[in-house]
């Protein structure tokens, strides 16, 4: 028959297994930690690849967290490249996580979609590099070119039918932008510190 | 502002039975009728509001400062089962009708995904309310006011279900359909309704 | 017990028990993963070996434990499961780990685990209750693929991320309503086929 359920036993028996799962736990925590790091390091360098120029240093460990967003140096030698923010904001779905690759004057070089929960088929196409918010806005500078959608009388034009997330998107790289402005280097391509 | 757009999102766009398929289980077994559907919510309610008060905190001043985020789940849950077993011993106390009402659904809140659910996404994800600083991570007040929202929202979809449901039972229904696959059908049309909030956020 | 009779538990766990179609337990993860027949199957498989762990363990300690306090510790018992196969798929699967979201943890309150756990494994031997993990486990697995493959041919026009279709398909099915449409009427079809309604 079961052990009795006696307050002592209950106490003993249930403290006796939290403390080995506790150590079970702890051990596959201590085995898993690297490979776990490794792959999150390697998931933001690729995302960082995609949108900064072609740079040697190792970005992850260049990072700026500041109110707003995160900010990876991309350099090549002694000279930065580009500078890769990555923000948040709220899309059609829920939150769209999205990384701007800024050359060193503000110019936008490539954006990367890091997460969203978009509708599939709508507003999802965002993670398509070709769709028309992220093919436009490469090559503009934010100082210069309004992007906002066109219905909202700026330069860019909206996924069909998602402006919504099209908005989200633009919203969220104008804010990356500030990120940049408040954070990084002046127009002549020094940084500033 | 802020707290309207919480509570209107929670319950309606996110609906945390009809878009986010939390709380399925108690949801089909629990909407057969009106009145059982009522007290389910506000003993959901509750046991939400607290437990993601408790977890969040144990988050916050245990878990990230110790780096033993390994062990949310499990530390998550034993609060949560501890909590219900709380719950059912007041309200046995202080309401005896209505323990005797809710019966086995009471234990069963334990394993409801919903309270599990809203407790991690409190701690994990980062939202954008219209906050000036764009999405973030959410304060304890914050946290608290989604969590009765959310709460509010399952109750809504329950409320609702029972009602169309209570219905059902009078109508002739085809027999390989009978019980839960017509539940599941019309949880799928609500959920098609639903739908249509949306945007509204 | 003969030989029969053991892969007699594996088989009611595929079909007289089937945990979505007939008990009709574990519907969240049932209605959350299946967007697509991968995600539904990696699904089932971390549920199973959640399942098969947990059956034995419970199974080989169920008579240590008090009665009145069983229910918290199987719970522990099945959350650190799940924190370990969370651990190891978030190591070496990543992908996987990223489209199951939030459902990982939620196998914790699988029903469908506790249910076992109380059901089958505290009353019977260790290897009878891992045979019973493993028939409920594929029962689990084979409704979500089941499922989840029906959900990405209706609304992606792909099946196991080969896609037959041009552009997108009926895009309701990758969604919140599909999920509950397609569920009601796959289980009125297993139930007509193996006569149980």
């Amino acid at each position: 028959m079961a052990t009795k359920s006696t307050f002592g036993n209950m106490v003993l028996v249930l403290a006796g297994i939290c403390l080995v799962c506790s150590a079970l736990l702890g051990t596959v925590y201590a085995v898993t930690k690297a490979p776990i790091e490794a792959s999150n390091l390697a998931k933001v360098n690729a995302a960082i690849a995609a949108v900064t120029p072609a740079f040697d240093n190792v970005p992850s460990e260049d990072v700026q967290k500041v109110d707003g967003g995160e900010i990876y140096t991309s350099r090549m030698g002694d000279e930065v490249v580009g500078y890769a923010v990555k923000v948040s904001t709220t899309g059609f779905g829920g939150t769209l996580t999205i990384m701007v690759g800024f050359a060193p004057d503000g110019t936008i070089y490539n954006t990367s979609v890091i997460s969203h929960s978009e509708t599939p088929g709508l507003g999802a196409k965002i993670v398509d590099e070709n769709c028309a918010p992220r093919a436009q806005v490469k090559g503009k500078n934010p100082a210069t070119a309004d992007l906002s959608v066109s219905k909202d009388g700026g330069e860019i034009d909206a996924i069909t039918a998602s402006t919504i997330t099209s908005r989200a998107f633009l919203k969220a790289v104008n804010a990356a932008y500030e990120v940049f402005k408040n954070n990084c280097a002046n127009t002549d391509g020094h940084e500033q510190e | 502002m802020e707290i309207i757009l919480i509570f209107v999102s929670a319950i309606f766009v996110n609906n945390v039975v009809l878009s986010q398929f939390l709380g399925i289980c108690p949801f089909l077994g629990v909407s057969k009728k009106v009145g059982t559907a009522v007290g389910m919510t506000a003993a959901v309610t509750f046991v939400i509001a607290i437990a993601t008060l408790v977890t969040f905190l144990l988050q916050k001043y245990v878990l990230v400062p110790l780096e033993l985020e390994f062990l949310q789940t499990v530390s998550f849950i034993l609060v949560i089962a501890s909590l219900v077993q709380m719950v059912e011993i007041i309200i046995k106390k202080i309401s005896p009708s209505l323990y005797q009402a809710l019966g086995i659904f009471l234990p069963l809140i334990t394993t409801n995904c919903v309270v599990l659910g809203v407790a991690i996404q409190v701690v994990s994800n980062e939202y954008d309310f219209g906050f000036a600083a764009g999405a973030r991570m959410l304060g304890l007040g914050e946290a608290m006011l989604f969590a009765i929202a959310t709460a509010i929202g399952y109750g809504l979809a329950l409320i609702l279900f029972a009602g169309i449901r209570e219905q059902l039972e009078l109508s002739n229904v085809p027999k390989a359909f009978k019980g839960v696959p017509i539940a599941l059908l019309t949880a799928g049309i609500m959920a098609l309704a639903f739908m249509g909030f949306s945007g509204m956020v | 017990m003969s030989k029969n009779s053991k892969f007699q538990l594996i088989v009611d766990g595929i079909v007289k028990n089937n945990p979505t179609f007939v008990l009709v337990l574990g519907m969240c993860p049932t209605l959350g993963t299946t967007t697509s027949a991968i995600n539904g199957l990696g699904m089932g498989l971390a549920t199973m070996i959640v399942l098969i762990l947990s059956n034995i363990t419970i199974s080989a300690i169920a008579k240590l434990i008090p009665d009145k306090v069983r229910i918290p510790c199987y719970i522990v018992v099945i959350a650190s499961f799940v924190t370990i196969v969370q651990l190891l798929l978030q190591a070496y699967v990543p992908v996987l780990y990223d489209s199951l979201g939030i459902f990982l943890p939620l196998i914790v309150v699988n029903c469908i685990i506790l249910g076992r756990a109380e059901a089958f494994a505290n009353k019977n031997s260790v290897g009878d209750s891992a045979l019973d993990g493993i028939g409920i486990g594929l029962g689990f697995t084979i409704a979500l693929t089941a499922v989840g493959l029906v959900r990405e041919i209706l609304g992606s026009g792909s099946a196991f991320g080969w896609k037959f279709v041009e552009g997108d398909g009926m895009l309701a099915f990758v969604l919140a309503p599909g999920a509950f449409i397609v569920l009601a009427y796959l289980m009125v079809i297993f139930r007509k086929v193996t006569k149980q309604a």
